[in-house]
């Protein structure tokens, strides 16, 4: 018997008295403010937000971000941003891309409880950028931020392959003494710019 | 392995670990730290319970349907391209590691953290085929360099000090002799580990959800290693527990929002990545595991262990794990969860896990997919004794406990007699070597009166 059928017959020995799949509706946390809520969240765990000023473009908001000073290599994915001086195309490998120091990509929406953005591997040639740049800043719709993960998986479709996470803050570690570190293996920063 | 079959004595194991009383009360702090840290979120949010409830009701309904599941998982995972794997066992599972491993000449792996290819023992049985096995994961690096175990299936190096961090880099990396400071540490961490995952061939991770209805599984992590072991290597291997499977994509909703409050007081982990299916020209392997898992689901008594999202939350706030320490469970899941599931698959060798514990009832309180830790903790101790794995001096001490209890008169005298001698026994005479529980502590003074006496004195009043 393969191990397949073996695990398989091992578990229908036992039958298990039937228990319902639990509906996932709720009243579940909503915010007055949804954006204090989120910009509060991203700023408690080590990132910032910066909110664009109509009268400001976002290449002028960017092109003043702290993490563009003394910027060597900057890798910018937004469709009308002419910003940065490499197309993620030019890199061959993924290994390549170790030199990059500061990514621009747009994320897709933003939760205001836990100030996580949900981003994607549509379109980009190297999913490894979102953890291998020194610098991540993310371009978000100000009007794309939702209260809670529930209302981020109504909106989430699994039914092609692909890749997709939840990024909240930079990378961080607290293995030694539990003393927060920010900048583990992955940016050791994180923007969050609302356009 | 020749240490594999010796039984764990945790009250001896803890022993050592509280012989240095300064370490063992840091380490209580800092364990309680974290709980302090999860209350601190948890009492914000006015869901909570409602969210304990649905995880609860998602889990027991998975494990009601668990081999239905595993093969909807298994026809959507291949579906999006994914290649899956069945192991009964650890040996099996370290087989087919193996075999992939070599299939594309792998000389060196990138692992995040993954608590079941420690149960598997899998470095060393990678090691002995002459592959490099590096867990990236900051921690689990750490007690990896200095050839130990994790302590904490979250913070695997919470038993160690930043000194004793500072000397080992010192040793292995060339930092600065006697620096302590975290960051500097760390950094000297992320630019040896830089080099790994640069010039790895394949990556291992674990797995926190895997969803039957989509076939893809979520990785959840801080430091971002299993998304660099995951994405610059073309071969990614996850390893995942048959009890993984969530029925549905959108119970994540429900998981994602407890697992990291619960875990570190964090609202979400910074990094919650959904796997699909390979990236593009790569190849993605999902072993899953069975490892005595379908036995545990078949004892009423104990299934509900296998709800378990190994958050850590009952080890942050077990009294007996946060003075204890995780080595003295001789596990690598410890604290209250690991006391129930490491006796299930050997129940010789962790006979004394469901005796560490005061029965509190706190990791019960914490728990975010609500098993009833301390209840099945209690009927283990049933079982122990049911099967015979009782210690020679707990079975004469239950022995004569029972028959004193039986006989009212005898009772009551040996209360007297308790009452007046340890009064004026010398201390020598009490604390001695037969009093096991009085070696940390000092028995409270003996009331005047028997509750009896009171009793009566009371109600003749
Ligand atoms: S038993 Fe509950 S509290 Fe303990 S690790 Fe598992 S999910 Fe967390």
């Amino acid at each position: 018997m393969s191990s397949k059928a073996e695990i398989l017959s091992r578990i229908r020995r036992h039958t298990l008295e039937p228990s319902p799949l639990p509906a996932l509706d709720g009243e579940w946390i909503a915010f007055a403010d949804r954006q204090a809520q989120f910009t509060q969240v991203v700023t408690g765990v080590g990132g910032q937000v910066r909110v664009r000023d109509p009268r400001q473009s976002l290449s002028e908001l960017l092109l003043a971000l702290p993490c563009m000073e003394n910027a060597a290599q900057v890798v910018c994915t937004l469709p009308d941003v002419r910003l940065g001086n490499a197309s993620l195309d030019d890199f061959p490998t993924p290994q390549s891309l170790a030199a990059v120091d500061v990514a621009i990509l747009p994320g897709e929406f933003a939760v205001a409880e836990n100030g996580a953005v949900w981003v994607t591997d549509r379109g980009l040639r190297h999913r490894a950028i979102y953890f291998i740049t020194q610098h991540l800043v993310l371009v978000v719709p100000r009007g794309e931020i939702i209260d809670q993960m529930h209302q981020a998986y109504d909106r989430l479709r699994f039914d092609r392959p692909g890749y997709g996470l939840f990024i909240s803050g930079p990378s961080k570690t607290a293995d030694i003494e539990q003393s927060l570190v920010i900048g583990a293996h992955g940016p050791r920063s994180l923007t969050v710019v609302l356009e | 392995m020749a240490t594999i079959d010796l039984p764990v004595i945790h009250a001896k194991a803890a022993d050592a670990f509280t012989k240095n009383d300064a370490r063992a009360h840091w380490h209580d702090q800092a364990l309680w730290f974290i709980r302090v840290k999860r209350d601190r979120l948890v009492h914000a949010l006015p869901e909570w319970e409602t969210l304990r409830e649905r995880a609860s009701a998602i889990k027991q309904h998975m494990i009601s349907r668990l081999a239905d599941y595993l093969e909807q998982f298994e026809r959507e995972a291949t579906r999006h391209g994914a290649i899956v794997h069945w192991a009964a066992d650890a040996a099996e599972h370290n087989q087919i590691m193996l075999g992939i491993l070599q299939r594309h000449q792998v000389k060196r792996v990138a692992k995040s953290k993954s608590m079941l290819t420690e149960e598997c023992h899998l470095n060393p049985f990678l090691e002995r085929h002459g592959i490099e096995v590096v867990d990236t994961d900051l921690g689990e690096w750490i007690v990896q360099l200095r050839g130990e175990t994790p302590s904490h299936i979250v913070l695997p190096a919470i038993h160690i000090k930043k000194e004793e961090v500072g000397e080992l880099f010192h040793e292995k990396l060339g930092t600065r002799a006697g620096a302590t400071d975290p960051n500097y540490l760390a950094g000297a961490a992320r630019d040896r580990l830089r080099d790994v995952f640069l010039d790895c061939q394949a990556g291992i991770t674990g797995v926190n959800f895997a969803i039957a209805e989509t076939g893809g599984f979520v990785v959840c992590t801080n430091e971002g290693n299993a998304d660099l072991g995951a994405s610059l290597p073309k071969v990614h291997i996850a390893c995942m527990g048959l009890e993984k499977l969530i029925p549905r994509a959108a119970d994540l909703g429900v998981f994602l929002r407890l697992l990291g409050r619960s875990a570190t007081g964090q609202p979400i982990t910074a990094y919650s990545s959904h796997f699909h299916g390979p990236m593009p020209g790569g190849e993605l392997h999902i072993i899953l595991v069975d490892n005595g898992r379908s036995q545990i689901l078949g004892s009423e008594d104990y299934r509900r262990s296998l709800h378990c999202i190994r958050c850590g939350a009952c080890m942050n706030t077990c009294p007996v794990y946060r003075r204890s320490g995780g080595h003295s469970y001789g596990a690598t899941v410890p604290g209250p969860i690991g006391s129930i599931l490491n006796p299930a698959r050997d129940p010789g060798k962790y006979s004394t896990l469901p005796y560490a514990c005061s029965l509190c009832a706190s990791c019960t309180d914490v728990c975010p997919v609500k098993i009833n830790l301390h209840e099945q903790l209690l009927t283990w101790r049933r079982d122990i004794a049911a099967r015979g794995y009782l210690s020679w001096s707990k079975r004469v001490a239950m022995k004569w406990g029972s028959y004193v209890l039986n006989r009212p008169k005898l009772y009551a005298m040996a209360g007297r007699v308790g009452r007046t001698t340890l009064r004026w026994l010398p201390r020598f005479l009490v604390y001695g070597p037969w009093n096991a529980w009085g070696k940390q502590r000092d028995l409270p003074p003996p009331p005047k009166r028997s509750f009896r006496d009171e009793f009566r004195r009371r109600k003749t009043r």
